[in-house]
């Protein structure tokens, strides 16, 4: 069982890195580090405890709303996806990133005490 | 290019007859030069030739000019596809209105952008003959006929919420308003950071109430804002204006929410029929009226434009839309408790559209947005604080955005892998997800999480100060036809359009019409959720049936092939076809003009009193005006010492402080259910009643006193017992067949002191009781501690000093201590509906404000017949 989840895994890379776009797998890096910050805020606030809360809630918000947005991203200028959003071309999904950022920063900002 | 410019500002500079030839003259030669530069582009549409000359003439202005001008265009005959645009770039041209760019411009569209400049140059030029030209334009006709339509519908909703005021003055009505009213004033005078730390000593006393925590900002930072800007603009008006005429000033913004909604949802024709029943519907009327400064004013408003903005997100999946509708829905929390409903239908929404295999990546991308800014953003306003992330109405939220993560993950893997690679990791993926939702779930049972939703149910029941609420009883048949009239018969009719042609919004109005039906059936008070979407499924039906009976001609000009002894039956069949078409036409129309009466005639009669200022009509028409309230408060106000406590019942203890400016122990906001029980334990000087016994007003103290009893006796079960308060058969009267117990409280005695003297007219006894319709039964009534201060006119409203006794025993905080309180209990609802009936108008909290006067009474007296006051 093992074994096939890793054959599974391993196959999966290797398709991975050879079938998206570069354009994507930039989004990718950012959406991975995203991931990891996020992760370790959690673990800070595991060890160190939830005061003041509404710091650890605005951080860790601000890192779960970025790495959705950058999914948003990913998906719209996907050019698989072309016939799912046929209004929106890249550049307008890019700026819409860019308004949803410094809407969610804004806010974050205000909430972090 | 610049010469042609100049020539043509010359011309229109001067109307010399001789310049008009030498312009015309010069225009012939232009027309020449450009037909030559315009030849190059032939592969364009004729419409540009027509477009840089026409722009030329345009700007020749008047007389010979115009009309030739004039010509040229209608040789050309223009497309009727462009004509919108050109009318669009003709106005966009003249808006410009400086020549010398607009020319710039022109040229430059010349040689770019042939069709753009042209359009406009076509549209300009054509000015005259393009008005003639333009009206003939469906497109142009439909968008003038939209927007006069949705205007009517703004002024229809705010001139019907006026009667109020034009009946009365423009004052705030009812209760709750009042507090509303006063922090906003607060607001206005002291500044936006003052209001949000605003700690008010002088509500709640002694404990003061922190309003800046315990209070939804958005409806007096609107207001503020409103005041603001208006006074900025030196357009002093005062803020109690502002206030008053708020509710229906957004009553029009819903209009216009609810028209943009319905458009998503079925067509325009559907979107202007909707507003239109908004606007004038009395579900929504009642909690708008112009006085009525409560937060459904603007919550509803709010509402439709969330969803909205929601709806436009799922069709686009558009992250711009997605954060326009979070910016709404911040407004929505900021302004309402009902946000609730919306953070709990738009996730039952995305979990109907994955059930129903209909998950897409635009649902996906709304719904992720959506949720984690909304979240934050809600989480901005001090009322709400964490809740969105610890009590169990938003877990709901949370455990479909979790869920629509590893949906749309599974997704992207299942296009990825061969079907057995997924499936060996799905099974890993499966059993790995189940442990965290199990973790999860131990977690927040282990935080309490669940137990409010046990115990909702239980305490509307159970816990006497939220069943005495007369919002919170389960609504009736009437109540659904008063106030939705022939919406509430063709609704279901719309609802089943909508399903049968279903698409990813309208499952999404189809389960907000479902829930918003279970709800409106289990609280009088949420009949104002359902009124939205019984208009727009009302709209939706209307529409179809319209488009079916009146836009019917074509198709049946579609001949099936037949032979010809059929053509005298078809025709016959096709004159009764008529008829039915016409019949049913009309009959709708009727049915319309009847809902617009119906709604203005339950509009004027029900939902437009004020509750501050009374009025009866006599015999003959004439209006006496019972403005007792305001008498006694204003009596407060100018005869007492600015820092006296006042006693009453909760219900208006926000009007006492707004209107009176005093001190009061309790009021509308009832967070505190021992607080109220044990009112009397604190220093008052004041006791406030009100008696409606001299003008028959049902609302009185009297008349609530059984949720007086009920409420004081939930807390101290074993002072206070309802039972005493009734005659031996189980009746409630105050004749003298009444308890003993009940004509010896201080309730009794402070509404009926001096009353056994009055004589209201020859045919009844002294003290007969108007409301009650019965004789007093105790009419020697004697006071030790209190002495009457002051009797409004009618007798509505009586203030008892409190005399300074020097053997008041000291006041004992201990509170299971207590002496037992002489506490008014009114009966339950059911008895004194009766008396709902008499004159007074329906008040916007249903039959009954059941209020409760707890009135003190500490003499050490162990039973409460031995109480002498």
């Amino acid at each position: 069982m093992s074994n096939s989840v890793i054959s599974v895994v391993s196959r999966f890379l290797e398709e991975y890195t050879s079938t998206t776009p570069n354009k994507l797998k930039v989004v990718d890096s950012y959406l991975l580090y995203i991931l990891l910050t996020g992760a370790l805020q959690f673990l800070y606030c595991l060890l160190v405890g939830t005061f003041p809360f509404n710091s650890f809630l605005s951080g860790f918000i601000s890192c779960v709303g970025s790495f959705i947005l950058a999914v948003c991203l990913r998906i719209q200028i996907n050019p698989q996806n072309k016939g799912d959003f046929l209004s929106i071309s890249p550049e307008r999904a890019f700026a819409d990133f860019l308004f949803a950022h410094t809407v969610l920063h804004l806010v974050v900002m205000n909430f972090i005490g | 290019m610049s010469v042609r410019f100049g020539d043509v500002t010359a011309a229109a500079r001067c109307n010399d007859p001789e310049f008009k030839t030498h312009a015309h003259g010069e225009r012939e030669r232009e027309r020449e030069r450009l037909a030559h530069v315009t030849r190059g582009h032939r592969g364009q549409d004729n419409r540009s030739r027509a477009g840089t000359t026409a722009r030329g003439s345009f700007y020749a202005g008047a007389g010979k000019a115009w009309h030739e001008s004039d010509a040229r265009a209608r040789e050309q005959t223009p497309r009727t596809g462009q004509r919108a645009r050109e009318m669009a770039e003709h106005h966009a041209a003249s808006d410009g209105k400086h020549k010398a760019s607009a020319g710039a411009g022109g040229s430059v569209h010349g040689s770019s952008r042939p069709g753009a400049a042209v359009g406009g140059g076509g549209g300009g030029g054509t000015g005259k003959g393009g008005l003639s030209g333009g009206l003939t334009q469906p497109a142009g006709w439909q968008s003038l006929l939209s927007f006069s339509i949705l205007f009517l519908a703004c002024l229809a909703g705010f001139s019907s919420r006026l009667f109020a005021v034009i009946r009365f003055e423009s004052i705030i009505h009812e209760f709750d308003p009042w507090f509303n009213y006063r922090s906003t004033h607060h607001l206005t005078t002291n500044g936006f950071y003052e209001f949000l730390n605003w700690f008010d000593e002088r509500a709640w006393y002694p404990l003061g109430r922190i309003v800046g925590g315990t209070v939804y900002p958005g409806l007096m930072v609107t207001a503020g804002l409103i005041h603001y800007v208006l006074n900025l603009l030196h357009i002093t008006v005062h803020i109690r204006d502002v206030c008053v005429f708020l509710a229906p000033v957004f009553s029009g913004l819903t209009a216009i929410s609810t028209f943009l909604l319905t458009r998503e949802l079925w067509n325009q024709g559907a979107g202007l029929l909707a507003a239109c029943f908004i606007a004038i519907v009395p579900g929504y009327i009642s909690r708008s009226v112009a006085g009525s400064f409560d937060n459904e004013g603007i919550a509803i408003f709010a509402l439709q434009f969330t969803y909205y903005l929601w709806v436009k997100s799922v069709k686009t999946g558009s992250v711009f839309w997605a954060i326009g509708c979070c910016l709404s829905y911040f407004y929505m929390v900021s302004a309402w408790g009902g946000y609730v409903f919306i953070i709990n239908l738009i996730p039952l929404h995305v979990f109907a559209l994955l059930l129903m295999q209909r998950y897409s990546r635009r649902v996906y991308i709304a719904y992720s947005t959506f949720y984690i800014v909304g979240l934050v953003l809600s989480m901005q306003i001090p009322f709400v604080g964490f809740q969105p992330i610890r009590t169990s109405e938003h877990m709901a939220a949370a455990g479909v955005f979790a869920l629509l993560q590893a949906y749309a993950l599974l997704q992207y893997l299942k296009d990825r892998l061969t079907r057995q690679e997924f499936q060996t990791l799905f099974f890993l993926g499966v059993s790995l997800a189940a442990g965290v939702v199990f973790l999860t779930v131990i977690y927040l049972t282990y935080t309490g999480v669940y137990v409010p939703l046990a115990r909702a149910h239980y305490a509307k029941i159970h816990i006497p100060i939220i069943a005495s609420v007369s919002e919170h009883q389960p609504t009736t048949w009437v109540s659904f036809f008063f106030d939705l009239h022939i919406l509430v018969c063709t609704f279901p009719a719309g609802l089943w359009f909508c399903i049968k042609n279903i698409n990813d919004e309208r499952v999404f109005v189809a389960l907000y019409a479902i829930s918003a039906v279970y709800f409106a059936g289990v609280m009088v008070r949420l009949m104002l959720t359902l009124t939205p979407v019984v208009c727009m499924l009302s709209a939706v039906a209307f529409s179809s049936v319209f488009e079916h009976y009146m836009g019917d001609d074509t198709k049946r000009e579609k001949p099936p092939a037949e032979d010809s002894s059929d053509e005298d039956d078809k025709r016959n069949s096709g004159n009764l076809y008529d008829k039915v078409k016409s019949i049913v036409t009309m009959l709708m129309l009727m049915l319309l003009m009847m809902f617009a009466v119906h709604c203005t005639w339950v509009t004027s009669n029900a939902y437009s009193s004020p509750s501050v200022v009374l009025a009866s009509y006599n015999h003959d028409g004439t209006r006496n005006i019972l403005d007792d309230f305001r008498e006694a408060y204003y009596w407060l106000r100018q005869n007492t010492d600015e820092h006296v406590r006042v006693m009453s019942w909760w219900d208006y203890g926000y009007q006492i402080a707004g209107m009176a400016n005093r001190t009061t122990l309790v009021d509308n906001n009832t967070w505190n259910n021992s607080h109220i029980a044990l009112v009397s334990r604190s220093n008052v000087d004041y006791v406030l009643i009100i008696f409606g016994g001299v003008i028959g007003y049902s609302g009185d103290d009297i008349n609530k006193f059984l949720w007086m009893v009920r409420i004081a006796e939930g807390e101290h079960p074993k002072d206070i017992r309802e039972s005493d308060y009734f005659t031996p058969q189980g009746e409630f009267r105050v004749d003298k067949a009444g308890s003993p117990t009940l004509l010896n409280c201080l309730m009794y005695k402070m509404s009926y002191y001096r009353f056994g003297e009055m004589q209201l007219d020859f045919r009844t006894p002294p003290g007969f009781d108007r409301t009650r319709n019965a004789e007093i039964g105790n009419k020697d009534i004697k006071f030790k501690h209190l002495e009457e201060a002051f009797t409004s006119e009618h007798w509505l409203v009586r203030i008892y000093k409190v005399k300074n006794l020097d053997n008041r025993e000291p006041l004992d905080h201990k509170l299971r201590s207590v002496v037992p309180r002489q506490k008014y209990t009114s009966k339950k609802v059911t008895a004194v509906g009766p008396f709902v009936s008499i004159a007074f108008p329906k008040t916007p909290r249903g039959c009954f404000v059941l209020s409760t006067r707890s009135v003190y009474c500490h003499r050490g007296a162990k039973k409460p017949e031995n109480i002498h006051m």
